[in-house]
């Protein structure tokens, strides 16, 4: 009997430390958010007193958004600076959360991040629940192949097998357009992984997913981007409805192609991939898409 | 919500997650009830196999041994259960396949335990009278042992089916189009949709689960030895 009691206190002392756990961290992520919503109102003042800024990005993308350890790098990391240091706020400022892409639209709507930049293609089904400054950079759908294949386009792959990701738009449009044999995996490195054996014989998703990782040290050499884009995908800043930032970010991006920055970040990740965007499509003009 | 499971073949999908589970599960029966006969046999060296293939498949990630089916029996070697030529449908054939190995494979090891727990039930004196009347191992497992451990261990293998039917989801990790494949492109192409897409495919499941935990209690009391 007695051990029975003790049993049960120990259990309810677990549960509560467990909720208090719980707790301790809802508390955290609402005081982020405040923090969010108040520097807002002080960065439209012009300036911040140490209000911090969450911004959303990839966490696994090489060249675009990258963390390996705290310090995230990449294309996308590299403009999110940029803008924001133009809203007033300092390196130490920013607050990095991953945003994997089928969270995005939620995390705006719960205020969990201020902005998202992670390869975020603007889209009408999307701007019913978020809305978008920029396009900063218009990429298009393309092919990763071997450096030696013959491979010049979805329309001549032949018998070779073509690898995307499940749930992807560029997935669905090879899918639907071109009847070629799919591959499809969770992620991106399962696709390296199966055409670096030399089964696979190509790779489709947006250039600069593509270019950043034929940029890999590990897959140095060994693969190129064709460079024959067919799709269309205009990459913007997601803000949740209500921000009224969405047209200072806009001047913010126009402004980082007029004075060269733009040029500069993508040289720096993408440029060891021999990458350079599409001249017709780029730089883009920034605007249009704000609620 | 109609328009939403038109657009995205739901139940189409939903079609796949229950071929997959019905073939994984009768092999997975077949392969269950091997092992637990290499368990339960007289031979050391069978009960050391039998007992590591449980330890080892029960304790792997179910989606690694999926995606090592895919990338490591297909891509590495050459492993291929349709024909390739003139089949524009080969690598959704072929990672159906694989999909099955990878959930039989993982499934018959709960199986497996499930029998066993089955042969808990038999007091041991039955076996020990079936030897004595002169049954040799092999003939008094399937007069008397088995029997009743299928019977004793319906719910724990009606346990491992539900298991099985949710698992079928894991399929997705190598391409295969079933519910959660277009859970993903309803996520990234119905933005708008919201919490609706969740609602459909959870509703979906409870459809396919709960008429087998109904079915299963009802089979295990109807069928129980009574002793």
């Amino acid at each position: 009997m007695r051990s029975t009691t003790f049993r049960i206190a120990a259990l309810a002392a677990a549960t509560a430390l467990t909720l208090t756990a719980c707790g301790g961290d809802d508390g955290g992520e609402a005081d982020a958010g405040g923090d969010g919503g108040s520097s807002e109102e002080s960065a439209a003042e012009g300036g911040t007193d140490g209000e911090t800024v969450t911004i959303g990005i990839k966490f696994d993308q090489p060249g675009l958004g990258l963390n390996e350890g705290g310090d995230p790098t990449g294309m996308d990391v590299d403009v999110a600076k940029a803008v924001a240091e133009q809203l007033g706020y300092t390196e130490d400022q920013i607050e990095w959360k991953e945003a994997i892409s089928a969270q995005r639209e939620d995390l705006l709507e719960s205020d969990q991040v201020d902005m998202i930049f992670a390869t975020y293609s603007i889209t009408d089904e999307r701007k019913e629940r978020v809305q978008f400054a920029g396009p900063y950079f218009v990429a298009g759908q393309d092919l990763l192949v071997p450096t030696d294949s013959d491979i010049e386009g979805p329309d001549s792959m032949g018998d070779a097998i073509l690898c995307s990701v499940t749930g992807s738009t560029s997935a669905a449009r090879v899918n639907e357009e071109y009847g070629v044999a799919l591959q499809e995996y969770g992620s991106y490195s399962e696709c390296m992984e199966a055409m670096a054996s030399g089964q696979i014989g190509a790779l489709t998703t947006d250039d600069t997913i593509l270019a950043g990782f034929a940029a890999q040290d590990e897959y140095a050499g060994q693969f190129r981007v064709v460079g024959n884009t067919f799709s269309e995908e205009n990459y913007g800043v997601g803000l949740p409805q209500d921000s009224d930032r969405c047209e200072e970010i806009n001047e913010i991006l126009n402004g980082l192609w007029e004075d060269g920055t733009m040029d500069q970040i993508i040289e720096d990740n993408l440029g060891a991939a021999d990458y350079t965007p599409n001249a017709d499509l780029n730089p883009p003009e920034a605007g249009g898409h704000c609620a | 919500m109609l328009e939403l499971i038109e657009q995205f073949n739901v139940l189409g999908a939903f079609w796949l997650n229950i071929r997959l589970a019905a073939v994984s599960f009768v092999l997975a029966m077949v392969v269950g009830t091997v092992v637990a006969i290499l368990r339960l046999a007289p031979v050391s060296v069978l009960n050391w196999f039998g007992a590591t293939y449980v330890t080892l498949l029960r304790n792997t990630p179910l989606t690694l041994i999926i995606v090592f089916a895919n990338l490591g029996l297909w891509l590495q070697l050459g492993i291929e259960f349709v024909p390739r030529e003139n089949n524009p449908n080969f690598i959704l054939e072929n990672n159906f396949w694989l999909a099955v190995l990878g959930l039989t494979v993982y499934h018959a090891a709960f199986i497996c335990e499930a029998i066993r727990s089955g042969v808990n039930t038999i007091p041991v004196g039955q076996s020990e009278a079936a030897r004595s009347i002169g049954l040799g191992f092999g003939q008094s497992l399937r007069e008397v042992i088995l029997p009743q451990a299928f019977r004793g261990g319906i719910t724990p293998i009606g346990n491992v089916l539900i298991a099985l039917i949710k698992n079928t989801t894991v399929a997705v990790a190598i391409g295969n189009r079933e519910i959660a494949y277009q859970m993903r492109n309803m996520m990234e192409f119905r933005p708008d949709a919201g919490i609706l897409i969740f609602l459909i495919v959870a509703i979906g499941f409870v459809i396919l689960t709960l008429p087998v935990g109904l079915g299963t209690s009802w089979l295990s009391a109807k069928l129980a030895v009574k002793r």
